[in-house]
């Protein structure tokens, strides 16, 4: 008996000098804290990176097909002058700009809805409502699509039925707008609710008692404190589509490739280093965004 | 303060914009029960054929059974890491603070292609074959964002003085964390984890279905059924755990946890 107290005793005395010397030396706890998450991100994440990025500055021999680490920056010169890729960076980023904007109009109405007119009880059922669909298969949500606006699909029975001709919108750039804007709306709706939620009454209370209308009100006082959330959102919808090869695999028609079309492509050749060096396009793009998106407060949104 | 025909016009547009997000589940639901396997509307006649069929599909079995062990991995993963994480930025201002809540954040603010891509030739790079653990690999790093994010809302959501007190009345680290600590994480980390395997879950099953979706599909509708039934639960506890902590309103704190879930809270 008084050797299990004393053995107890003994244990705690351990504790508490190792909890004592770790509140001594905060350092040694952080670089604990720390040390796996950032050995893990920086060897892995940014590793996995930096390989990409060195293999864009390398070849594959023509006839061989193996990668000659050989540094030249023909790959880049390519991308430079064929006016092909210029298209297609110019129809991705044209895209993703639109699905960004398109998100952020149906998202706000929604958003504004859920932090500030809807009871408790509605908003937590809006919530799973938004939340839902984004863990379902995102495959299985384009391919929802796809049946929707085929020929025989749902969309043509509706148009047909109140006496209208088929939308034709199958396999075309139109599609892959309403497909990304579907596919990533919850990314925006979420930090744009964050950022409505967190505006409080009084500010309203303020800009009306000061005479100002409803819509005076939202211009000047809802809008510039709801621009942060939109734009933390903006990153998800506009990287997402920005990277994404699915969608226009599967709902673009002919002449709708997308960067990651390309680069899936030439893996599939392979032709690593080109990849490799087309996959450099959106992130130096995603870099600039950021860097903007920072700039605006993207990243104290929520 | 918003006026009756403002509300009114937000109440439309809030069930419109609901209805477009639901609409394609709903009718991809419906599509598991078409006994045709052409995919046109109206659906020409009802059967429950498709759900046996998949039941009984080892391919089918072999994908759930991957996705579960990839899911449990990368969320293991994820709920260590990602909790070290946060509870380092959280209590301390050190150099490179910010980059490394920034380098958190990297894997889901980039293109999925490039991730994936990156991955890739490091393994190649280092001689890696591709297996389950390289699939776990990946999703790790994108799953810590969740369960950082939801940590440390709620580390920030706690009151640091309860620590204190904690260590004021003679309490170890050890205590401390055992009695302080962990029931204020505990939900977070629930939460967080579930989550995270929801999206590792969904993920796995993506990337199957694309090698043989084509001839396979009208089992993917009745899985797609099953799957969308199935995440109704996690998404919900999870919503309900961070939602009921009663420190802020319900809804800030639901606000919150879904915006982490998305990875929206750090952003």
């Amino acid at each position: 008996m008084t050797q299990l107290v004393e053995a107890g005793a003994s244990l705690r005395s351990a504790r508490l000098r190792l909890s004592a010397a770790l509140w001594r030396r905060p350092w040694l706890k952080l670089a604990l804290l720390l040390a796996a998450p950032v050995l893990v991100f920086a060897v892995v994440y940014l590793g996995a990176l930096a390989s990409l990025f060195v293999s864009a500055f390398w070849q594959i021999d023509s006839f061989t097909a193996a990668v000659v680490h050989k540094w030249t920056l023909d790959n880049f010169r390519t991308l430079w002058h064929d006016h092909t890729y210029w298209r297609i960076t110019g129809r991705t980023i044209g895209l993703a700009a639109a699905v960004t904007v398109t998100d952020a109009v149906l998202a706000f109405p929604l958003a504004y809805f859920m932090a500030r007119i809807a009871p408790p009880r509605w908003r937590a059922l809006l919530f799973v409502a938004v939340l839902l669909p984004l863990w379902s298969s995102y495959l299985v949500r384009i391919y929802a699509w796809r049946t929707i606006l085929a020929k025989n699909g749902a969309l043509n029975w509706v148009l047909n039925g109140i006496g209208l001709p088929d939308a034709g919108l199958a396999y075309t750039n139109t599609a892959m707008w309403i497909v990304f804007s579907y596919v990533w709306l919850p990314f925006m709706v979420l930090p744009v609710y964050a950022a409505l939620e967190r505006i409080p009454d009084n500010y309203l209370e303020a800009s009306q008692d000061l005479g100002a209308k409803g819509s005076r009100t939202l211009r000047s006082v809802i809008l510039p404190l709801a621009i942060p959330g939109i734009v933390a959102g903006s990153i998800f919808t506009f990287s997402l589509t920005l990277g994404d090869f699915i969608t226009p695999a599967l709902v673009g028609g002919a002449g709708s490739s997308f960067i990651g079309n390309i680069v899936e492509d030439k893996v599939g050749q392979p032709d690593i280093p080109f990849a490799a060096a087309f996959a450099t396009v959106p992130v130096v793009v995603m870099g600039i965004y950021l860097l903007i998106a920072r700039r605006l407060g993207a990243f104290e949104a929520v | 303060m918003e006026t009756r025909g403002t509300r009114i016009g937000l109440g439309v547009a809030t069930v419109a914009v609901i209805a477009f997000l639901w609409l394609p589940l709903l009718l991809i639901m419906a599509y598991a029960f078409n006994s045709s396997t052409i995919q046109s509307w109206p659906i020409s006649g009802f059967t429950l054929h498709w759900f046996r069929e998949a039941w009984h599909d080892p391919e089918v079995r072999r994908s759930v059974e991957l996705s579960l062990k990839v899911g449990l991995a990368a969320t293991a993963i994820a709920l260590v890491l990602g909790t070290a994480a946060a509870a380092a930025i959280y209590r301390f201002r050190f150099f490179g603070r910010e980059a490394v809540s920034f380098l958190l954040l990297l894997p889901i603010a980039l293109p999925g292609i490039i991730t994936g891509m990156a991955l890739n030739s490091f393994f190649n790079f280092g001689g890696v074959q591709l297996s389950m653990w390289t699939i776990v690999a990946g999703h790790a790093t994108f799953c810590v964002v969740i369960v950082y994010n939801n940590v440390l809302a709620r580390l920030r959501r706690s009151s640091p003085s309860l620590i204190e007190a904690s260590m004021d009345l003679g309490a170890d680290g050890w205590q401390t964390f055992r009695w302080v600590i962990w029931p204020a994480l505990s939900t977070a980390l629930v939460a967080g984890g579930l989550l995270a395997f929801a999206l590792s879950f969904d993920e796995v099953i993506v990337t199957t279905f694309t090698a043989g979706a084509q001839t396979t599909l009208p089992i993917v509708n009745a899985i797609v059924f099953v799957v969308i039934l199935a995440t109704v639960i996690p998404v919900t506890i999870a919503q309900r755990l961070t939602g009921d902590t009663g420190v802020l309103r319900r809804g800030a704190a639901a606000s919150k946890a879904a915006a982490a879930a998305t990875g929206g809270g750090a952003v």
